[in-house]
């Protein structure tokens, strides 16, 4: 009997298969064609679109990673998206030779040690209490950036650009769009290999149960540590490019709600059980919204991820992805 | 012959009130204890202290020759320490199989003595969802199980950290006749198996039969400790049962 069920559980697990390295390989052909494709379409409009999608796959999954995995909700995403953004701003005054990767990756350890710190001050709250606190670090953090004269202060900072993206050629927002594909890799392998892991487990175990988590031997702070710390990285990171994308950061745009509300909406819309999810959730809402900017108006954008959002939360609570795994398990 | 868990002068407060005062409780390793009390005695309250997820203020906790004082709840059961919830609290979103790989990757695993991976760590789950009979729902939710089956998957997942010593903290509170019988069937079997087991439990047939050594506590204190019948008919534990 015994046997048999474990027989099972492993064909199940074979469909699943794929190691985290082919996953990888299979995200970066992925990304590798859909910078093929948006070339071939030949619009610069198109790169700009594909990018604000691709950031929401980040901010996204970064926001699941905590938020869905474990179940804390985060609202202070824009505290360690602007983060990101600024840490890159100080860098293009400072050391402007600095290569742009070199700058995501300084601005998600800013990030992420951030994280750290919110985690480590307030996840001995619980529920709505944790949510309320980052909710606060979010105001915090606006403050400080608008009152901090090198970044511009509330009036803003200019970060102009190169014309021509380095490596490939071309314009410089197809470079832009590449680290952002390459952030995607990065988080997406990062969320399904925590999925698979003993992590993942834990995370579970916390988000269902946190004192029955910590009667089977699960450390429940040190996970919520790399949770937010991993969390709060991505964030970052997927923050970092913003301003050669923008061209002008000011605290108003880096701290927009927008950040926040989507990087919530789209795990939610997508489902939050898995690294799919996220994706699902970006696309169809992050591509919906683009769509609606040229056609519509720009301002409509925020109605419907709102319509959206209420719309699934109460037809559908486990998202896209919920509805076609419902009895996975 | 060392005690398996030694607890000395513990004392417990919330606020004004004072839930567990100058409690020493022995067991050695192998017994079978059973604890009573009246609703409201500390029960819980002690076994929170015991097992990390309360801080006791006073008094002293060792399990296995060792203080665990200030160490958290996680800790503790990596040490061996396990315990079942009064009210199953089972991961919700995990199947059963799932429920049982959180203390084998968290607890034994940690450990390092002998670690499972993959495939080893499944058969083990469906081992000991075999063991309490519950093999052919390993990859069903904790919300398709019966109440009885529910606690049997609180006490496999406690059973899963491979204990030295297990807390059954009212496993069979509104259990029929016949599953009480089964979920005691089962302790005595784990006990055989060479785990020490103390038995919270308000089902005096139960206790009875189980317990080699009946510990009492009424209103935060322990009144009496020793042979099952003898404290039984001990009239200070009469008294706080029935009354003058």
């Amino acid at each position: 009997m015994v046997s048999s069920v474990v027989k099972a559980e492993e064909e199940r697990e074979g469909l699943r298969g794929l190691s985290n390295l082919a996953f990888i390989g299979a995200l970066i052909l992925a990304a590798v064609a859909i910078f093929g494709i948006t070339r071939w379409i030949g619009q610069s409009f198109a790169f700009f679109a594909a990018y604000v999608v691709a950031q929401y796959i980040v901010l996204g999954t970064a926001w699941n990673i905590l938020g869905g995995y474990t179940g804390y909700v985060n609202f202070g995403i824009a505290a360690f998206f602007a983060l990101g953004a600024y840490s890159s701003v100080v860098m293009h005054k400072l050391t402007p030779w600095m290569p742009l990767p070199v700058m995501v990756l300084v601005g998600g350890v800013m990030a992420g040690l951030v994280g750290l710190g919110m985690g480590y001050l307030t996840l001995r709250l619980r529920g709505v209490f944790f949510s309320i606190a980052t909710l606060a670090l979010a105001v915090v953090v606006q403050t400080l950036f608008t009152n901090w004269d090198f970044v511009g202060g509330a009036r803003g900072a200019y970060v102009v650009p190169p014309r021509f993206a380095p490596l490939i050629g071309g314009a410089y927002v197809e470079y832009l769009f590449i680290v952002m594909l390459g952030l995607c890799v990065a988080a997406l392998g990062t969320a399904r290999a925590i999925e698979r892991s003993a992590l993942g487990y834990g995370f579970a175990a916390i988000r269902d149960d946190e004192a029955a988590a910590e009667a089977s031997g699960v450390p429940t702070l040190r996970l919520k540590l790399i949770a937010t710390m991993l969390s709060g990285a991505f964030m970052g990171m997927a923050g970092a490019p913003l301003p050669y994308y923008v061209s002008y950061l000011d605290p108003a745009s880096g701290f927009n709600l927008n950040y926040a509300v989507n990087a919530i909406a789209m795990p939610l819309i997508g489902g939050t059980s898995s690294w799919l999810g996220p994706v699902v959730g970006a696309v169809l809402v992050g591509g919906l919204q683009q769509y609606v900017s040229v056609t519509i108006s720009s301002a409509v954008n925020v109605l419907i991820t709102g319509l959206l959002l209420v719309g699934f939360v109460v037809l559908a609570p486990q998202g896209i992805v919920g509805l076609f795994q419902r009895r996975r398990r | 012959m060392t005690a398996l868990l030694h607890v000395e002068g513990l004392g417990k407060r919330f606020g004004g009130f004072t839930a567990l005062q100058e409690v020493d409780l022995e067991v050695q390793p192998g017994e079978r204890l059973g604890l009573i009390g009246p609703n409201g005695s500390g029960k819980s309250t002690l076994v929170n202290c015991i097992c990390g997820t309360l801080h006791n203020e006073q008094g002293s906790v060792r399990f296995d020759g060792a203080p665990v004082n200030g160490l958290t709840a996680h800790q503790r059961t990596r040490l061996g320490l396990a315990r079942s919830f009064q009210l199953p609290r089972p991961f919700g979103s995990l199947t059963l199989a799932e429920n049982l790989r959180i203390p084998i990757l968290y607890a034994v695993n940690a450990r390092g003595r002998h670690s499972l991976s993959g495939p080893a760590i499944l058969t083990r789950c469906v081992e000991l969802l075999g063991q309490v009979g519950l093999g052919d729902k390993a990859h069903r939710l904790p919300r398709d199980l019966t109440q009885i089956e529910m606690r049997k998957l609180e006490l496999a997942r406690a059973m899963a950290a491979e204990p030295k010593l297990l807390i059954a903290d009212e496993a069979m509170a509104g259990l029929s006749h016949a599953e009480v019988d089964e979920i005691l069937a089962l302790l005595i079997r784990l006990n055989g198996q060479g785990v020490t087991v103390i038995m919270i439990e308000h089902i005096m047939r139960a206790v009875m039969a189980f317990s080699q050594r009946l510990a009492v506590l009424v209103a935060g204190r322990k009144i009496a400790d020793g042979d099952p019948k003898e404290v039984v008919r001990d009239p200070e534990v009469v008294r706080a049962y029935l009354g003058e």
